[in-house]
C-alpha cells in the first residue's frame, strides 16, 4: 500500500479532480463535525440557562 | 426481574447516565476510523481506471447513504416503541434523529452532486438513486416540518411517529416506482464515465468508512438524545442537581 | 350497523359537501387556470403541448388535490363534530372511508371529468384520452385515500396548509410517475394496462391503510 501521489501538489490536484473531491471531504466533515459539536454546545448553553433560573428561582423564595 | 429492565431502559435519566461512560470511547473509535478511513481513502487507494480521482468521493458519500437510511428506520422504529408502549426516551430519540438524518441527506446529495460533475458532466443527474433519494429527504423534511408546528410536545411526538411510520411503508414502493420510471426514460445519451468496476484494494478504505460512520451515528445520536432529555426533563430533581452541580447516582432498584 | 354508520357519515358529509358548492368548485378552477398557465409559459406549440400534456395534466391534477384536502376533516374539527365521533362507540376508520369517499366524489371525480376538456387544450393525441380518465379516476381515489392521513395529522395546526403538502407529495410519488406513464404510453399508442394495474393496486392498498392510519392521526390531533 503507497501513497498514489507524487507530491503535495498532485495531491491537490487530483489529476484535475482535486476540487471536486477536496470540497465533497470538507463539506463532509465540517458537517460531522457540527453533528458532534452542535449538542455539546446547545447542552452547556442549556445547563448555563437552567442554572441562571434556578439561582434566581432559589433567591425569589429565599426573600 | 419481569419487565423492569424493559422500563427501565424507558427511562431517559437511566440513558443518559449510562451512555456517560460510552461517549469518550465512541468518539475516539468512530473519529478514529473516520481518520483513518478517509486519509486512506484520500491518498492510499489506487486510482480508478474509469474515474481517475473523482471517485474517492464514494468513501464518504456510499456510507452516509447506508446511514441515512439506518437512521429513517430507527426514527421510525423509535417512533413505533414510543407510540404503542407510550414510553418517553423512544420520543426523545426520534426527535434527535430527525435533523441528524436530514443533514446526513443534504451530505449525500452535495456529495452526489459534486461526483456527477467530473464522472457525469452535470451538477444533477435524474437518474434513479438520486432521485428517489431526493424524495425520501422529502420525507425527512416533512417528519421534521410537523414536529415543528404543534404546540404540545405530546401531539408533536406522536403525529410524527405516524408519518415516520407511514414514510416507512412507503420508502420501498418510491423506491421501486423510481426505478421503474428512469428504466422507461432511459436517457439517450452515454454517459460520460461508466461505472467502476471495484478491486478489493479500493474496499478496505470503504468498510473501514462504513464501520467508523456506523459509530459515529450512534454517538451523535446519543449526544443529540442525551441533550434533547435534559431539555425535556429540566423540571425534574435529577436534572436541576446536575444543573446546580450537586449529582447524586440513580439507585440501583429505583421503581420509576 | 358498520353498513348503517358508514351511510350515515355518508350522507351527511355528502349533504354537507353540496352545500359548499364553492369549496367543490375551487380546485376545478384551479386546474383550468393551472393549466392554462403552461402554454402561456412554454409557448403554444403543439409539438411542446403533446410531449408535456400527459404529464402536466398528471401533475396539475395532483395539486388541485393536495389544495382540497385541508378541508377533509377541518369544518368537523372546527364546530366539535370531530371529537363527538372520536368518543362515538363506533369504529373510526370505517367513517374516515366514508369521509374520504365524499371527498372523493366532490374533487377526485370531477377533476377526471374536466380532464379531457382540459386534454383537448394542451393537444392530447387522441389515444391518450382513455387512460387520462381511467388513471385519473383510479389515482384521485388514491391520493384522497392517503392525503387523509396528511390532512388527520394537520387537522389541529392553524396553518395546516402547506405542511399538507409537503407532508403527503412525497407519498403521491408513486402513482403520480404510473399516472402519467399511463398517459405517456396512451399517446405513443403503446400499452398501458399495466400502469393501470399498479394503480389499482395502489388504491387498495391504500384503502386498506390510509384509513386506520388517518383514524390514529385523528385521535392524536383532537386529543392534542
Amino acid at each position: 500500500m503507497k501513497f498514489q501521489f507524487d507530491s503535495l501538489d498532485a495531491f491537490m490536484q487530483m489529476k484535475g479532480h482535486g476540487v471536486y473531491v477536496w470540497a465533497s471531504y470538507a463539506i463532509v466533515y465540517t458537517i460531522l463535525i457540527y453533528l458532534t459539536l452542535s449538542p455539546l454546545l446547545q447542552k452547556k448553553a442549556f445547563l448555563k440557562q437552567q442554572k441562571k433560573w434556578l439561582k434566581l428561582q432559589e433567591s425569589s423564595e429565599n426573600v | 426481574m419481569g419487565w423492569q429492565w424493559f422500563h427501565r431502559l424507558g427511562s431517559p435519566r437511566w440513558f443518559y447516565e449510562k451512555t456517560e461512560i460510552w461517549i469518550p470511547w465512541l468518539t475516539i473509535l468512530a473519529w478514529g476510523l473516520l481518520l483513518v478511513g478517509g486519509v486512506w481513502g484520500l491518498g492510499f487507494a489506487p486510482e480508478d481506471a474509469k474515474q481517475h480521482n473523482s471517485y474517492r468521493i464514494l468513501y464518504i458519500h456510499a456510507p452516509v447513504a447506508f446511514i441515512s437510511m439506518s437512521c429513517y428506520y430507527i426514527m421510525a422504529i423509535s417512533g413505533a416503541i414510543g407510540l404503542v408502549w407510550k414510553m418517553k426516551l423512544p420520543f426523545m430519540v426520534m426527535k434527535a434523529a430527525a435533523p441528524i438524518g436530514l443533514a446526513l441527506t443534504v451530505v449525500v446529495l452535495s456529495t452526489g452532486s459534486i461526483w456527477g460533475k467530473p464522472t457525469w458532466g452535470t451538477w444533477w443527474e435524474w437518474d434513479a438513486r438520486l432521485t428517489s433519494y431526493l424524495i425520501l429527504s422529502f420525507l425527512y423534511l416533512g417528519v421534521i416540518a410537523l414536529q415543528q408546528a404543534f404546540q404540545s410536545r405530546d401531539t408533536a411526538d406522536k403525529a410524527s411517529a405516524i408519518l415516520a411510520l407511514v414514510g416507512t411503508v412507503n420508502i420501498p414502493i418510491i423506491y421501486k416506482s423510481v426505478d421503474w420510471w428512469y428504466t422507461l426514460h432511459q436517457p439517450a445519451t452515454l454517459k460520460l464515465v461508466g461505472k467502476s468496476t471495484i478491486d478489493p484494494s479500493m474496499l478496505y478504505p470503504l468498510f473501514i468508512m462504513i464501520i467508523g460512520f456506523y459509530f459515529f451515528f450512534t454517538l451523535v445520536l446519543i449526544l443529540h438524545t442525551r441533550t434533547e432529555i435534559l431539555r425535556r426533563e429540566s423540571r425534574t430533581q435529577w436534572v436541576r442537581d446536575l444543573v446546580l452541580g450537586k449529582a447524586k447516582k440513580l439507585p440501583e432498584e429505583s421503581a420509576q | 350497523m358498520v353498513k348503517s354508520l358508514f351511510w350515515a357519515t355518508f350522507t351527511r358529509d355528502l349533504t354537507l359537501a353540496f352545500r359548499h358548492k364553492g369549496d367543490m368548485v375551487n380546485p376545478l378552477v384551479f386546474f383550468l387556470i393551472a393549466i392554462t398557465m403552461i402554454p402561456l409559459a412554454l409557448g403554444p406549440e403543439k409539438a411542446v403541448l403533446v410531449r408535456i400534456a400527459p404529464g402536466i395534466l398528471w401533475v396539475m391534477a395532483l395539486l388541485a388535490t393536495l389544495l382540497s384536502l385541508d378541508n377533509l376533516f377541518r369544518s368537523d374539527f372546527d364546530d366539535g363534530s370531530l371529537e363527538q365521533l372520536l368518543i362515538a362507540p363506533y369504529p373510526l376508520s370505517v367513517m374516515v372511508v366514508a369521509k374520504v369517499l365524499v371527498h372523493w366524489l366532490a374533487t377526485g371525480l370531477p377533476l377526471t371529468l374536466l380532464a379531457p376538456l382540459l386534454g383537448v387544450m394542451l393537444s392530447l393525441p387522441a389515444s391518450a384520452f382513455g387512460a387520462l380518465v381511467w388513471s385519473l379516476f383510479l389515482g384521485t381515489a388514491a391520493m384522497s385515500l392517503i392525503g387523509s392521513v396528511g390532512a388527520a395529522l394537520t387537522v389541529g395546526l392553524r396553518k395546516g396548509g402547506v405542511l399538507i403538502s409537503l407532508i403527503v407529495m412525497p407519498l403521491y410519488v408513486p402513482i403520480l410517475i404510473f399516472g402519467a406513464s399511463a398517459v405517456q404510453s396512451a399517446a405513443l399508442g403503446q400499452e398501458y394496462t399495466m400502469q393501470l394495474a399498479v394503480l389499482g393496486a395502489a388504491l387498495a392498498l391504500a384503502l386498506v391503510m390510509a384509513p386506520l392510519a388517518a383514524a390514529g392521526a385523528l385521535r392524536v390531533s383532537v386529543s392534542g
